[in-house]
């Protein structure tokens, strides 16, 4: 099988302080991948790492065995929906336009067949009526689609989504988990930041437990242990509610 | 309202002070849409102000005033971006920092060159004295930013909308950035004459904001905000004119009323039918309530 993402030795900072220390993993190609941890463990600081927005005092990042540069326009991804305008003049249809962008370079321009494309996606994510709406006016849920269908239309080899369930209703959370399922069935390889200890049995392959180091790595029902999980939340949750969340 | 048209069709230099305040008002309008969009409207008045040394170099130095002032201007917005990213100071603090400093050595340099009534020209504006040149270097800082926005303007809009998402697909966003600043002191300079360094901001936000208030897409935006600039433009050229005002207050205080309609009567944002609307829905529930208690 080939290594989708490979971070060896990395080391990061802010101002001094040590954000990610020492992160070692490496995730094959068609997973579903989450990575879980506490308030302030550094999750967004590794997703962003990944897509080379924050700059590593140490350590490589390879993506399907390339250098992040290389692989820049291959990758997707999903924001925090707390880091949207949600008052820009834009509708649902030239958000997910948008996805075309980065294959079509500086002087292209997105032509029929990418509005064609936008609204297969638009589709897949059940939001076509809504193509002409300015996307403030749709709810959490439906903002969140069509997001992931923006992420679609960039037809990436891999999807890195950051708390994509936060502010989300039921029935979107669950089509776009089985949009993820499905992309990971074609071979995708998707890695979702996330917070909910709760579904993370339900929804993930493998799980990438991290306080500001890597605490574990593996399949589901290795990360997924009490005293494994106490590790990283000692200081947040005491390990009786740890249980009931595991039970 | 005829003895304008008249004037107009009489007086070289009111034709002239009309063009040019049109293409003013055309391109702070474009300009002013990523401005607002990028809650940039503190950085362009920043700008516009830095722009003051620049063009007293330039008088003394001799050379074209657009050179000194995009260097002054871009030094300033550098200066702005270092020490936000390198301090604790906050990004609109370090900004009142950077242009106050810039603007305070902008008026230094003008008193040296002890011409007090080019000063007053240059902070307010003076549309009715432009000259041929001015004219022509006006509209060519206009064909090269509408150009560049046009080229750019997939860039312009993604890194405007979603920056984490322009940076994660390869674009310079602090280059965007940059270059914005850049087109921002080029619109400055060229719209000094009509409405002047203190003004300028008003022309670069205040009729971006009207058509915000009136649309959800942002290329009519952009060709809205370019003809409410316009129609401010001769609306303020019409009363500086003919009641003998300064034609930057003028043209500003007609962007403003413009704008205070919008606000009134937009048909999705306006004050009004959002009061009414709210009023109706209050309506329909106090009367399912009675009903209920029925």
């Amino acid at each position: 099988m080939t290594t989708a993402l490979s971070v060896s030795k990395l080391f990061v900072s802010y101002n001094g302080n040590e954000a990610l220390k020492d992160i070692n993993f490496t995730i094959d190609e068609g997973k579903l991948v989450g990575i879980i941890g506490p308030n302030g463990a550094g999750k967004s600081t590794l997703l962003k790492v990944l897509l080379n927005l924050v700059n590593k005092d140490a350590g490589s990042v390879e993506i399907l065995g390339k250098s992040i540069k290389e692989m820049k326009t291959r990758v997707a991804y999903v924001p925090q929906r707390s880091n949207i305008d949600w008052d820009f003049p834009i509708t649902v249809m030239d958000t997910v336009l948008i996805g075309t962008y980065p294959k079509l370079g500086i002087f292209r321009r997105p032509k029929k067949e990418h509005k064609s494309l936008a609204m297969e996606c638009l589709e897949k994510v059940g939001m076509t009526q809504f193509h002409n709406r300015q996307i403030g006016e749709l709810s959490g849920g439906q903002q969140q689609r069509v997001f992931l269908a923006r992420a679609l239309a960039q037809k990436p080899d891999l999807y890195f989504l950051d708390e994509p369930f936060v502010g989300v209703d039921v029935t979107s959370e669950e089509m776009i988990v089985s949009i993820l399922k499905e992309l990971r069935n074609k071979g995708k390889t998707v890695v979702v930041v996330h917070h909910d200890l709760s579904k993370a049995k339900d929804y993930f392959n493998e799980l990438i437990l991290i306080n500001k180091e890597l605490i574990e790595h593996g399949i589901v029902e290795k990360v997924f242990q009490p005293e494994i999980l106490n590790k990283a939340y000692t200081n947040q949750f005491t390990p009786i509610i740890l249980e009931d969340v595991i039970l | 309202m005829m003895n304008f048209i008249d004037a107009l069709m009489q007086y070289e230099f009111l034709q002239k002070a009309l063009l040019t305040s049109m293409m003013v008002g055309i391109i702070c309008g474009v300009i002013g849409c990523f401005i607002i969009l990028r809650g940039m409207a503190l950085m362009g008045d920043a700008i516009s102000h830095a722009v003051l040394p620049g063009v007293a170099l330039s008088y003394m130095l001799g050379i074209n005033f657009f050179v000194g002032a995009v260097f002054t201007g871009i030094l300033t917005a550098i200066g702005i971006g270092y020490i936000s990213q390198n301090s604790r100071i906050k990004n609109d603090v370090s900004i009142g920092i950077m242009f106050t400093a810039a603007f305070a050595s902008g008026i230094i340099l003008i008193t040296l060159m002890k011409s007090s009534t080019d000063l007053y020209h240059i902070l307010f504006g003076n549309v009715l004295a432009v000259r041929p040149t001015e004219m022509w270097s006006t509209l060519f800082i206009g064909i090269f930013v509408l150009v560049s926005i046009f080229i750019f303007y997939k860039e312009l809009l993604v890194s405007s909308f979603d920056s984490t998402m322009a940076a994660a697909y390869g674009l310079p966003t602090k280059l965007i950035h940059y270059f914005l600043m850049a087109l921002l002191t080029l619109v400055t300079v060229a719209s000094l004459q009509t409405v002047g360094i203190i003004l300028v901001v008003a022309m670069l936000i205040t009729p971006a904001s009207t058509a915000y208030l009136l649309t959800d897409r942002l290329w009519v935006m952009i060709y809205l905000s370019a003809g409410i600039g316009v129609l401010s433009s001769i609306l303020g050229l019409y009363f500086s004119y003919t009641y003998n005002l300064a034609s930057g207050a003028t043209i500003v205080l007609a962007a403003t009323v413009l704008f205070i309609l919008a606000f009134l009567f937009s048909p999705k944002q306006g004050l009004i039918w959002r009061t009414i609307k709210n009023a109706k829905k209050r309506e329909m529930h106090s009367h399912s309530k009675t009903g209920l208690e029925e």
